[in-house]
């Protein structure tokens, strides 16, 4: 019996080779033996899809009001969930609702991951007094609570899904400072990074070179958990009668406008209610399961 | 300024100051504390000393990787203390550093061809086209193949990336070269290796090393001359094989006396030291390593020894040999009075 040796040049110990193919697939077989990252994934998914073939999907109009047909019940007239008290058809509106969820977590994710990296990383790696003035901007903004400082901006700015999504970032972008200062000083210190400075590389390099990918993992992370925070936001701050604005079809407005019915039709607010759940678990999930499969040392935090 | 000297420290300090609160005062952590040596060109300089005896930081500061308190340092006959980042960062081309953690020291986000393309780049040496031959040649000389050259870090074994790391720092062919701990961090099995790889690129490139190490085996093994440190002070400097053979002050005997036996049979009468080695934010007065010393008098903690020359280089700061030197004095007063 023979045994074979694989050949090893140099090596003591078996090198184990996962490219970036395979890193997909690793992240795939994690999601498969994750039950909470999986229903967050299909929840995801299923949001993606209706945000954009819900205009095909949906049954009615979610914008086409009929009197003669207010307050229908669930399951009568074809109606799934019910009518609400303009006669409009529920589904219809949740389908077209999670349309503009989907554009706000992810467009006000955007604009203030953007603005918050780019302070975070200014702050963490030049240091100086840019540094202690970015965070205690930063200082005075987080000791004010994040919805009322939206409905602020809002009131000042106006409402709609434009100025929702503005007000949403200028709320935002602090924690995204805050997160990547704190990883770019710890990446600062790294000893790769003193052995590039070693090398000769040059200050701006060391930043998009070597700090910069080592980010992306964290702002990908963070990302993903504030989609679900925005999209809360999003419908108290439209429930509250700010940001989006009737008839356009919101959660939030669904919430509010339905608030009135709530003792005799509970279809009107139960449904966006549970929507709002469910969307914001998912994400959640999602996110938690991200960041335990990409960030180990993460876990827990 | 001698011209075989590559590298000339004088009286170099690195403090650092810990804050206490806003009404106390700060302490002050002497990690290198007015330390003086010169390396030849070619030869390859050992500074030995325990953990915590600021011999790293020595290292860094040496190459501005953290700034100086006080201090210059001389590489090539130009004092680098008064560069500018740019020019610095220029001449950083010369003199580069092999780091002690392979797992720490390189980018995990990096291909091995971007590690070792990047010092090329930067420095903007060779035609681009001659730039991937150069690397492929180091990579075979430093026993890694083509085929490694798209692999991440993390796929390599630790002394598979400190080769690795070897390479980053000889690619761009400097004089110098800082080895901060290289081995220490590997299998016994592997050290040799890497220090055997070190030593023949010394021999091609004609390098000059400051090796960092704390053990004595690998130092007494491929180093010309060495220094001892203790608390952030220097305090035997001499040719490895005269302060091997001969040792003067009574830490570098103690730490000699600990190499294990080469057989074990071999009887060797070990000098053990007792106690920790103080914070070098509160150090013993006088010389530091009294409380410690077997051979402690009672001068030894009120006066900082001066350093005595044993001839060819080998000096030594301890008390023990200047009590000789006194004595030697006295004597020839006594003689001329007579």
């Amino acid at each position: 019996m023979t045994i074979e040796i694989p050949e090893q040049p140099g090596s003591s110990r078996p090198a184990v080779t996962p490219g970036k193919q395979s890193k997909l697939a690793f992240l795939w077989s994690s999601l498969l033996h994750s039950w909470t990252g999986m229903t967050g994934f299909i929840i995801i998914l299923l949001l993606l899809f209706l945000s954009l073939f819900g205009q095909w999907i949906a049954p009615f109009d979610p914008m086409h009001a009929e009197f003669s047909k207010k307050l229908l019940p669930p399951m009568t007239d074809g109606h799934l969930l019910g009518t609400d008290q303009l006669g409009r058809d529920i589904l219809s509106r949740m389908i077209a609702g999670a349309r503009i969820s989907v554009i706000i977590g992810v467009m006000t994710v955007l604009i203030a991951g953007t603005f918050g990296t780019v302070v975070g990383i200014v702050s963490g790696y030049f240091r100086g007094w840019l540094d202690v003035v970015l965070m205690r901007i930063v200082d005075v903004q987080l000791s004010f609570p994040f919805i009322l400082l939206v409905l602020v901006i809002n009131a000042i700015i106006g409402t709609g899904l434009k100025n929702i999504i503005l007000s949403l970032a200028i709320g935002g972008w602090v924690i995204f400072a805050r997160v990547v200062r704190s990883e770019v000083l710890a990446l600062r210190e790294k000893e790769f990074i003193t052995a590039s400075v070693a090398t000769g590389v040059p200050r701006i390099q060391i930043l998009f070179k070597h700090i910069l990918p080592n980010l992306f993992t964290p702002i990908i992370i963070l990302s993903s958990l504030q989609i679900a925070t925005y999209i809360i936001a999003e419908a108290s701050v439209s429930f509250l009668g700010f940001g989006v604005q009737p008839p356009n079809p919101a959660w939030g407005n669904m919430l509010s406008e339905g608030k009135d019915y709530i003792f005799s039709s509970w279809w009107l607010i139960t449904f966006p209610g549970v929507a709002i759940m469910i969307t914001a678990l998912g994400v959640n999930f999602f996110g938690d399961w991200l960041r335990d499969t990409l960030d180990p040392e993460l876990k827990g935090e | 300024m001698n011209p075989q000297f590559l590298l000339e420290v004088n009286h170099l300090k690195k403090y650092y100051e810990i804050p206490q609160g806003m009404f106390k005062e700060k302490i002050v952590v002497r990690a290198v504390d007015d330390i003086s040596f010169s390396i030849k060109k070619g030869e390859t300089f050992a500074l030995v000393g325990e953990s915590g005896c600021g011999k790293s930081t020595t290292g860094r500061t040496i190459l501005r990787l953290t700034e100086p308190t006080d201090g210059e340092v001389r590489f090539d006959g130009e004092d680098i203390r008064s560069l500018s980042y740019e020019k610095m960062r220029l001449l950083r081309s010369r003199m580069q550093m092999v780091f002690q953690d392979p797992y720490a020291s390189l980018n995990p986000k990096k291909t091995i061809r971007e590690i070792l393309m990047e010092p090329l780049r930067v420095h903007n040496k060779y035609e681009k086209k001659e730039r991937m031959d150069k690397i492929r040649k180091i990579l075979e000389i430093v026993g890694l193949s083509d085929h490694h050259l798209d692999r991440y870090p993390h796929e390599f074994s630790g002394g598979q990336r400190q080769r690795i790391g070897i390479a980053r720092a000889v690619v761009l062919q400097p004089d110098f070269i800082i080895a901060d701990e290289p081995v220490s961090a590997l299998d016994v099995s592997v050290q040799s290796q890497v220090i055997n790889l070190m030593l023949e690129l010394q021999k091609e490139f004609g390098l000059t090393y400051l090796f960092i190490s704390h053990d004595l085996s690998v130092i007494r093994h491929m180093t010309d001359r060495m220094a001892v440190m203790y608390l952030g002070k220097i305090i035997e400097v001499g040719n490895t094989d005269d302060v091997f053979e001969n040792p003067k002050h009574p830490y570098t005997q103690a730490l000699i006396s600990a190499i294990p036996a080469n057989h074990p049979r071999e009887s060797k009468d070990r000098i053990v030291l007792e106690g920790d080695v103080p914070s070098p934010a509160n150090p013993p007065s006088g010389c530091a390593f009294h409380p410690r010393c077997p051979a402690a008098m009672e001068i030894c903690s009120r006066r900082v020894p001066e350093e005595t020359d044993f001839g060819s280089g080998h000096t030594a700061k301890c008390h023990l040999y200047q009590m000789n030197e006194k004595r030697e004095e006295k004597d020839e007063h006594a003689v001329i009075h007579s």
